[in-house]
C-alpha cells in the first residue's frame, strides 16, 4: 500500500497544482465580483438590487454540480465557447460570487446606522464613507466566513474532475485507473485536501481573533 | 437678529402617515445657543437631523449662511458631493456617540480633517491633539473607543465635530446615553464652547443646563414650536403655556 | 444565440427527471434523518463528555468538513469494499456517505445551539428540581431547537443540493437524469434548464416549509 502511495505522489503534484490554481482563480475573481455586486445589492437602485438578488438566489439555489454542467455543456450551445478548465473556473466563480455577495451584505448591514450618519456629519462623501468608515469595520465580519468559504472553494474544485480537468481529484482517479488500488489513494487524497483546508480554517480562526478587538 | 446664521422656515416632515414636523420656523443667530426641549416624539431630534440633512424634509427651507441645505431648487435634491460639502459646515454630536470603533480617538478627529478639509497628516494630528487637550483627553489620543468611558467617548465626539470648525454645532441629546456621574464632564465642555461664541442648536433633557447655558429655549410639542424665549423668563412664565408647564412638572425638582 | 430550444424531447423523457427528483428527496431525507441522530448524540457527548471524547468528535468533524464530498463518495463506494467485506448498491453507499457527511455539519449546528442556551435557563430548571433528563427534554432541547432552526433549515437545503453528487456513482437522481437526457438526446441546455428549475423550485419550497415551521415553533412554544 505504501508502495502505491509513493508511486503516485509525483503524479499527484500536477493535479494538486491545478486544484490550487482553480481555487485561487475562483477565490480571486469572485472576491472582486462579489464585492462589486454586493455593493450594488446594498446601495444600488431598485432594479439593480432585484437583479443581483435574483442572481444570488438562483445561483445559491442550485447544486454546484448542475451549475458546472450547465456552464460546460450549455454555454457553448448558446455561443459562449471555452475549454473545460475555464468552464470549471467560471462555474465555481459564479457560485462563489453569490456567496461573497451575501457575506458582504451581512457584514455591511451589521454596522450600525449611526456610523454612516457620523460619516455624513463630518462631510464624507458616499465613496469616502465606504472606504474609511464602513469597509474597515465590515472587514472584521466579512473575513471569517469568507476564509471559511475559501475551503469550500477548494472542496468544490474537486468537482471539476468531472469535466476532465486534471486536478487533484482527477489525478487520483487516474492513478486508481492504473493500479486498481482505490482505498489507499482516496485516503491519501483525503489527507491532502484535509491539510490544505485545515490550514486555511486555522488561519481563519487566527484572523477572527485578531479582528475581535474592535467592539463598541 | 437681522442676519441669522441658521434660518428654518415652514419646515414640514412626515414619516409615512405621521407628520412629525408641522410648519416649524426657527432662527439661530451667530454665537447664539438655542436649546430645543420637549416631550419625546415632539419632533426635536428630527428637526436637528434635518439641519444637516441626515433627514430629508418635505417642505419649507433650511438656510445656513443664506445657503439652502438639502435642495438646489424646490424638489431638487442636491447631489451627494455637494451635500457632503454642506454637511461639513455643520458639526453634529450624537446621542450614542457614533465614534468610529476601528479608529483611535485622535484618528476619529483626523478623519474629517484629512479627507474633507484636506489637511496633511501632521496638521490634522496637531489639531486633533489640541482639541483632545481642550476636552481633557490628551492622554487618550491613541486609545480606541472601546477603551474609553461613555463620557470620554462623548468628549471625543464633541472634539471630532468642533475640530472641523463648523458654523453651527448640532447636539442631539448628547448626555442621554451617559451614566449620571459622567454627564457633568460632557456638559462642561459644551459650556466652554458656548462661552467662546460657538453657535449651537441642541436638544437636551438637562433643563437646568439649558437654563444656564442657552441664550434661548424653544419648546416643541406635536411637531410645532409651542413656546420660546429667554430661558429664565420662559421657565418662570411656564404657566402661561399649559403644555410646557406639564412637561416641566417632571423636571421641577431638578432645575429649581 | 444560434440555439433553438426544444423541450419536447425532454418532456418525452421527463420520467427520468421526475423519478430523479423523487430519489434526490429520498436520499436527502434518509441521510438527514441519520445525520440528525449522529449530530445530536455527538453534540451532547461533546458538551458533557471529557477531553478524550471531545477530541474524537473534533477529529470526525474536522476530517469530514475539510474533504470534498465527491471524494468521500468515491471512497465509500469504490474504496471501502476493497478493505472490508461489504457489498452495497450505489444508492445505499451514497446514503451512508451523506449521513456521515451531514452528521459532521449537524454536530456543529447542534453544539452551537446547546452552548448558546443562557445558563440561567438551566439553573432555573435545576432550581425547580428537574432531573438531568427532564432538564434536557423540557429545557435544553426546546431552547436549542429555537436557537438553531434557521441554521438547521439552511443545512438541510444545502444537503438536499448535495445529493446531486450521487450522480457520479450513477445513482439515478435528478442530476443523473439531466445527464442521461444530455447524453441520449443532446438537448443539453433544455435538460439542465429543467433540472435547474426543479432544484430551485424544490429547494425554495422546502425552505418555505421550513420557515413556516420555524415561525410556528417560535410563537407556539413558550413564546
Amino acid at each position: 500500500m505504501l508502495e502505491q502511495i509513493v508511486y503516485a505522489i509525483p503524479f499527484l503534484f500536477g493535479g494538486l497544482w491545478v486544484t490550487l490554481v482553480v481555487s485561487a482563480l475562483t477565490v480571486g475573481i469572485s472576491l472582486v465580483a462579489g464585492v462589486l455586486l454586493g455593493c450594488a445589492l446594498i446601495y444600488g437602485a431598485l432594479p439593480l438590487r432585484l437583479l443581483v438578488r435574483l442572481f444570488s438566489d438562483t445561483i445559491r439555489g442550485i447544486p454546484i454540480l448542475v451549475l458546472l454542467f450547465f456552464v460546460y455543456y450549455g454555454f457553448p450551445a448558446i455561443g459562449i465557447d471555452f475549454d473545460a478548465f475555464w468552464a470549471a473556473v467560471t462555474a465555481l466563480t459564479l457560485f462563489k460570487t453569490a456567496q461573497v455577495i451575501e457575506y458582504l451584505r451581512g457584514a455591511v448591514q451589521s454596522i450600525p446606522r449611526g456610523q454612516t450618519e457620523a460619516g455624513m456629519a463630518i462631510g464624507l462623501t458616499f465613496a469616502e464613507r465606504l472606504r474609511y468608515v464602513i469597509f474597515p469595520q465590515a472587514l472584521r465580519r466579512f473575513l471569517p466566513p469568507w476564509i471559511n468559504g475559501v475551503t469550500d472553494a477548494v472542496k468544490g474544485s474537486a468537482l471539476v474532475s468531472l469535466l476532465g480537468v486534471t486536478d487533484l481529484m482527477h489525478s487520483i482517479n487516474q492513478v486508481i485507473g492504473r493500479t486498481y488500488e482505490a482505498l489507499p489513494l482516496y485516503i491519501l487524497g483525503a489527507f491532502i485536501y484535509f491539510v490544505i483546508n485545515y490550514s486555511l480554517s486555522a488561519l481563519s480562526r487566527r484572523l477572527e481573533r485578531r479582528f475581535s478587538f474592535m467592539q463598541a | 437678529m437681522t442676519d441669522p446664521l441658521l434660518s428654518i422656515r415652514g419646515l414640514r416632515k412626515s414619516f409615512g402617515e405621521i407628520e412629525v414636523l408641522k410648519d416649524v420656523d426657527l432662527d439661530v443667530g451667530r454665537g447664539e445657543v438655542v436649546t430645543v426641549i420637549g416631550p419625546s416624539g415632539s419632533g426635536k431630534t428630527t428637526l436637528l437631523r434635518c439641519v444637516n440633512f441626515l433627514e430629508s424634509y418635505d417642505a419649507g427651507s433650511i438656510r445656513i449662511d443664506g445657503e439652502e441645505v438639502g435642495f438646489s431648487a424646490p424638489g431638487q435634491r442636491r447631489n451627494e458631493r455637494t451635500l457632503a460639502r454642506m454637511r461639513a459646515e455643520t458639526g453634529m454630536v450624537f446621542q450614542s456617540f457614533n465614534l468610529f470603533p476601528h479608529l483611535t480617538a485622535a484618528e476619529n478627529i483626523m478623519l474629517g480633517l484629512r479627507k474633507v478639509r484636506r489637511k496633511s497628516r501632521d496638521e490634522a494630528r496637531a489639531i486633533a491633539e489640541t482639541w483632545l487637550d481642550r476636552v481633557g483627553l490628551a492622554h487618550k489620543a491613541d486609545s480606541l473607543p472601546a477603551e474609553l468611558s461613555g463620557g470620554q467617548q462623548q468628549r471625543v465626539g464633541i472634539a471630532r465635530a468642533v475640530a472641523m470648525e463648523p458654523k453651527v454645532l448640532l447636539l442631539d441629546e448628547i448626555t442621554s446615553a451617559l451614566d449620571p456621574e459622567l454627564v457633568g464632564e460632557v456638559l462642561e465642555v459644551v459650556r466652554a464652547l458656548a462661552a467662546e461664541g460657538m453657535t449651537m442648536l441642541m436638544v437636551t433633557h438637562e433643563i437646568a443646563f439649558a437654563r444656564d447655558a442657552s441664550s434661548r429655549i424653544v419648546f416643541m410639542a406635536d411637531g410645532r414650536i409651542a413656546a420660546e424665549g429667554e430661558p429664565r423668563e420662559l421657565l418662570a412664565n411656564a404657566d402661561d403655556y399649559p403644555r410646557l408647564a406639564a412637561f416641566l412638572a417632571r423636571f421641577r425638582a431638578s432645575y429649581f | 444565440m444560434g440555439y433553438d430550444l426544444n423541450f419536447a424531447v425532454v418532456w418525452r423523457n421527463f420520467d427520468k427527471m421526475w423519478g430523479g427528483l423523487l430519489l434526490s428527496l429520498e436520499l436527502a431525507v434518509i441521510s438527514i434523518a441519520i445525520g440528525v441522530l449522529i449530530g445530536l448524540v455527538l453534540a451532547l457527548a461533546h458538551v458533557s463528555g471529557g477531553r478524550w471524547l471531545r477530541g474524537v468528535i473534533a477529529a470526525y468533524v474536522e476530517t469530514i468538513r475539510n474533504v470534498p464530498l465527491i471524494l468521500l463518495v468515491y471512497l465509500v463506494f469504490y474504496g471501502l469494499p476493497q478493505a472490508v467485506d461489504i457489498r452495497y448498491d450505489a444508492a445505499t453507499s451514497f446514503v451512508v456517505t451523506l449521513s456521515v457527511y451531514s452528521g459532521a455539519y449537524l454536530v456543529e449546528v447542534f453544539r452551537a445551539g446547546l452552548e448558546a442556551i443562557p445558563k440561567g435557563q438551566i439553573d432555573a430548571g435545576k432550581a425547580l428540581g428537574l432531573t438531568p433528563w427532564q432538564r434536557f427534554t423540557s429545557v435544553r432541547l426546546p431552547a436549542m431547537i429555537r436557537i438553531i432552526l434557521p441554521a438547521l433549515s439552511n443545512t438541510f437545503i444545502s444537503l438536499f443540493k448535495d445529493t446531486s453528487v450521487a450522480s457520479v456513482i450513477a445513482v439515478p437522481e435528478l442530476t443523473w437524469g439531466a445527464q442521461w437526457i444530455n447524453l441520449n438526446t443532446f438537448r443539453i441546455v433544455e435538460a439542465y434548464l429543467i433540472a435547474t428549475a426543479m432544484y430551485l423550485v424544490t429547494g425554495y419550497l422546502l425552505l418555505f416549509l421550513l420557515r413556516l415551521l420555524e415561525r410556528r415553533f417560535r410563537v407556539g412554544r413558550h413564546a
